[in-house]
């Protein structure tokens, strides 16, 4: 099937959605996902900020539709023309929707531990306007506990119900979810329950706010101050594949290896999710085989110069 | 700072449904495919508000255990509902309507009356523990506003003299 | 001409609740007729003829919809019906469903037949559980006489109907939410594609319509198509049920043919009567609150002067620019002592209370407006406020999962439309806006 995504032509197989095809061609036209997940099916939707332009539904009904459509959820169709980077419509739109997201959020990424890879952040910088027009009072909530190892701060959270796909599908019990409803949503627990099971650490990978943030990193350092190492170790759980995030000697923080979009990678044919054992409680490089750089391709400070630009031509640098 | 919703309990509190409850919940539960018991879920918790006055925890963790899913399941589908009273309530609660026709017809001042009447604010219960006043969004009543509803029953075009009448006949337990 | 009514026709025969009654009356003779005369497209292609429109609000043809149907093999196909009436301004269904329930269950067992449901459901609202009672007795009653269960008249069809309850949430009128529900979940709206006619209940294909277009069904194969498309005007056939509430002198549910004048259903004495207490008209909105409100003068004629009528096209005449729309037909009516904005904060409070807090417009906008609203009504608003909610406004509309948040922006957008006066008098005269009501609003003068 040929679709068209920004005047850039591409074959791709029925059933992909607008934003997998638009994947497959990379780089800026891409739009940006906050809620979908291509690891976590079911995921997307919600969030509205990949919504793009369908300048003609296909070969066969070469018409436009009238409404901007999610590209996460939307299949393409033969001879489908989509605009994305390329529609004022769809510019306009995604800076009302992150206008709609910061409305609640608090502006204080300086003290946020997801800044510098928070996937709202780097919208606002894309997409959002210098001073906030919301006037009124923030919704606020007390960060807590949620076990031993998360920290849940749901001022910050987008409600884009990925740590809840991640619960469903990675775990056997579900212990937390979302609670009310409109602007009374909230991750909760309801009961005070921890949330402990072997990956229930992937809740934090997934998050791609500061809402759900690693209780034992918590404020030990900035993410562009780590250098980021690819390392493994062997584990009966999981892949046993990570990125050991290393000041010095020592292990900050350990994460599963992400790709450009923030997704978590496959490793050997299945999606490298690390259990809470290596994520937690292996914070010593001799726990682990390091076997290079990570190259963090993103535009985010992480990466300022720490890399070239181009994931192909990494400069050779070690430690 | 708000806080996250989190109601009170007692962890180990475990509560029991009564026969006439368990044989309501088995004949809803039979009326869907099997696989498919959850969709007695909402008619579940209705039952179980009936007999109790509100859903606690214990409750929904039965209902949980009932139909074989996770407490958060049922969790969630009851605080989305707002029909489901999750904190304790007065023996009888006065929802009333306040949204737009109602409002036109004077809503706003029978919602102040039966506050200056029962000597409570919305979302309040009486001393006595007889009342509880809360506000509904749009009963479906539109052309007999103002009205409330208390448990099954809707009270229509009411006036300050009906408001009166009615609280005597709760009291008096003239209306159950 | 008197108007005809097709659905209350018996409505005030006493009993008519009961089968027995409502058998004397006819009742469920079109159903016995109809399994041996009719083939299920047959049925089809007379709704098709009748050119129902979906009564819940949407207007889409109830034919149309009933032929996207899939029918894949050894998959079971359900009809659900949705009770679960909340539009603020519409309290019809709850009106056919309390006084003559049979008319429903006629209609239910009439159409899973045209669609080959074996198993149909009536999702409820769960503030109407006085209702689901009075369906369950019906149900039975129709059990007893033959009308469900196996082998119904020797027709061999086989129909079962479920009654079951929602629990208090505006958004499960929306279908997809609808089935969420139904299948004992929170009632957040689905993504589609697919839409329920391909994947619905439990992923079967299913129909959703409401609880009149499915009552409707009996009057439709009772008259033949052809005959209901005659009665109305133009593409609004038929009869519908139009719940009259607000400031009228004689508010109800009225059983109009589509095409009377909204002049005669507004102050004729077979229906509203006029305002209430002698007051002057200020606005309507006339298909339940999700539509644009109507200034005095445009309520009764058009922007081209020509009489409106109650029907689909003569109330959407003028676009969003001076019309409106039929909706649910919840005809909502404001006498000269309200408040434009009061109203326009009390609906956003509304939408606020009920989005699902799913998608980000709606769950942010919707609570965002209410703020901004609530502010302007009590004197702290300022003229840049009304700027911002216009363009929220654009930023809800079309860009949410389900139609929320267009039902959320529409009534903002059409009240500044027309009431921007209101609104700016609210800031410039905060203190003056406490105390008293602005008043009517001047028709403007065309050159």
């Amino acid at each position: 099937m040929k679709v068209t995504i920004d005047d850039i032509e591409i074959d791709v197989e029925p059933g992909t959605t607008i934003l997998n095809a638009a994947r497959k061609i990379g780089g800026d036209v891409v739009p940006p996902a906050m809620c979908y997940y291509s690891k976590l099916p079911g995921t997307g939707g919600k969030c509205r900020t990949c919504l793009v332009e369908v300048a003609a539904g296909s070969t066969a009904d070469p018409r436009p539709m009238p409404k901007l459509v999610a590209s996460c959820s939307t299949t393409v169709m033969d001879g489908m023309i989509v605009k994305n980077k390329t529609s004022q419509r769809v510019h306009d739109n995604r800076g009302g929707v992150v206008e709609f997201l910061l409305a609640n959020h608090p502006l204080d990424c300086p003290i946020c531990d997801q800044a510098g890879e928070c996937h709202l952040q780097d919208l606002g910088y894309e997409h959002g306007s210098e001073k906030t027009r919301y006037e009124e009072v923030r919704r606020t909530f007390d960060p807590i506990d949620i076990g031993n190892k998360i920290k849940l701060h749901m001022n910050r959270c987008i409600l884009c119900y990925r740590c809840v796909f991640v619960a469903n599908q990675l775990t056997e019990k579900r212990v937390h979810g979302v609670m009310n409803r409109g602007e009374h949503a909230e991750i909760s627990t309801y009961i005070e329950n921890a949330i402990d099971n072997d990956f229930s650490g992937n809740m934090i990978d997934v998050c791609p706010v500061g809402a759900l943030t690693d209780r034992t990193f918590r404020f030990k350092s900035r993410v562009w101050f780590l250098k980021p190492m690819e390392a493994e170790c062997s584990c009966d759980k999981c892949c046993g594949k990570a990125v050991l995030w290393v000041f010095g000697n020592e292990v900050a923080r350990i994460t599963a290896r992400k790709d450009t979009y923030g997704e978590v990678e496959d490793i050997d044919g299945k999606t490298g999710w690390l259990c809470n054992d290596c994520r937690f409680d292996k914070k010593d490089l001799t726990k682990w085989t390091v076997t290079g750089p990570r190259v963090i391709n993103r535009h985010s400070v992480i990466s300022q110069g720490k890399y070239a630009t181009s994931i192909d031509k990494p400069i050779k640098r070690i430690g | 700072m708000s806080q996250h919703t989190q109601p009170v309990f007692d962890p180990s509190e475990v509560i029991s449904f009564n026969d006439a409850m368990m044989e309501k919940i088995t004949a809803v539960i039979k009326k869907f495919p099997e696989g498919k018991e959850k969709s007695a879920l909402i008619r579940m918790l209705h039952i179980a508000q009936a007999e109790f006055g509100w859903v606690s925890v214990p409750a929904m963790n039965k209902i949980a255990e009932i139909l074989s899913i996770q407490p958060v399941e049922v969790y969630e589908v009851a605080s989305f509902y707002t029909m489901f009273h999750l904190q304790p309530v007065g023996k009888h609660v006065f929802e009333v309507c306040r949204t737009g026709p109602c409002a036109l017809v004077g809503s706003d001042e029978l919602i102040s009356y039966i506050q200056d009447k029962l000597n409570i604010q919305v979302g309040e219960t009486t001393e006595d523990g007889l009342f509880t006043l809360k506000t509904a969004e749009c009963l479906g009543g539109c052309g007999y506003g103002p009205l409330l509803q208390c448990r099954n029953q809707y009270h229509e075009h009411l006036t300050p003299e009906k408001v009166d009448a009615l609280i005597e006949q709760y009291k008096s337990g003239q209306i159950q | 001409m008197k108007n005809r009514r097709l659905l209350l026709e018996h409505i005030d025969v006493p009993g008519i609740q009961g089968i027995e009654v409502y058998q004397k009356q006819g009742g469920y003779d079109t159903l016995t007729k109809a399994l041996k005369n009719f083939s299920p497209d047959g049925i089809v292609e007379e709704v098709k003829k009748s050119g129902l429109r979906g009564r819940g609000g949407a207007g889409f043809p109830t034919g149309l919809k009933w032929s996207f149907l899939a029918k894949p093999e050894g998959v079971p196909r359900y009809l659900v019906c949705n009770a679960d009436e909340s539009e603020p301004g519409t309290f019809k269904d709850r009106y056919l469903m309390e006084k003559i329930p049979h008319i429903l269950i006629e209609g239910m067992i009439l159409s899973s037949y045209a669609l080959g449901a074996n198993t149909s459901y009536i999702y409820i609202r769960g503030e109407f559980m006085y209702i689901l009672d009075i369906l369950e007795k019906a149900i039975a009653e129709a059990h007893a006489k033959g009308f469900l269960g196996k082998n119904i008249q020797g027709s061999g069809f086989d129909h079962e109907i479920i009654v079951t309850p929602g629990g208090g949430a505006y958004i499960c009128g929306e279908e997809t939410a609808l089935l969420e529900s139904l299948e004992g979940k929170r009632g957040n709206p689905r993504i589609k594609p697919p839409f329920p006619a391909v994947k619905g209940l439990w992923g079967c294909p299913t129909v959703v319509n409401n609880v009149e277009s499915i009552a409707a069904v009996v009057p439709i194969v009772r008259e033949g198509g052809d005959a209901y498309a005659n009665i109305g005007i133009g593409k609004s056939t038929g009869t519908k049920l139009i719940s009259a509430c607000g400031n009228l002198a004689r508010p109800g549910v009225y059983e109009i043919e589509l095409g009377v004048s909204v002049e005669e259903f507004m102050y004729g004495d077979d229906y509203c009567q006029g305002i209430a207490n002698g007051k002057k008209l200020k606005a309507c909105v006339p298909g339940g609150s999700s539509v644009p409100i109507l200034p005095h003068f445009l309520v009764t004629k058009t922007a081209n002067g020509e009489d409106r009528l109650m029907s689909y096209e003569s109330l959407a005449d003028g676009g969003f620019a001076s019309g409106s729309m039929l909706g649910s037909g919840g005809f909502i009516v404001f006498d000269e002592d309200q408040c434009i904005v009061r109203n326009t904060w009390n609906f956003t409070r509304f939408y606020a209370h009920e989005s699902c807090g799913q998608c980000s417009p709606c769950r942010e906008g919707t609570g965002w407006m209410e703020k901004i609203l609530y502010r302007l009504e009590h004197g702290q608003g300022n003229l840049r406020d009304i700027d911002l909610l216009e363009e929220m406004n654009k930023k809800i509309e079309g860009n949410t999962i389900c139609p929320l948040g267009d039902a959320a922006a529409w009534p903002v957008a059409a009240a500044i439309r027309h009431f921007r006066e209101e609104f700016e008098w609210h800031v410039n005269h905060a203190a003056d806006a406490q105390k008293r009501n602005y008043g009517l609003i001047q028709q403007p003068v065309v050159a």
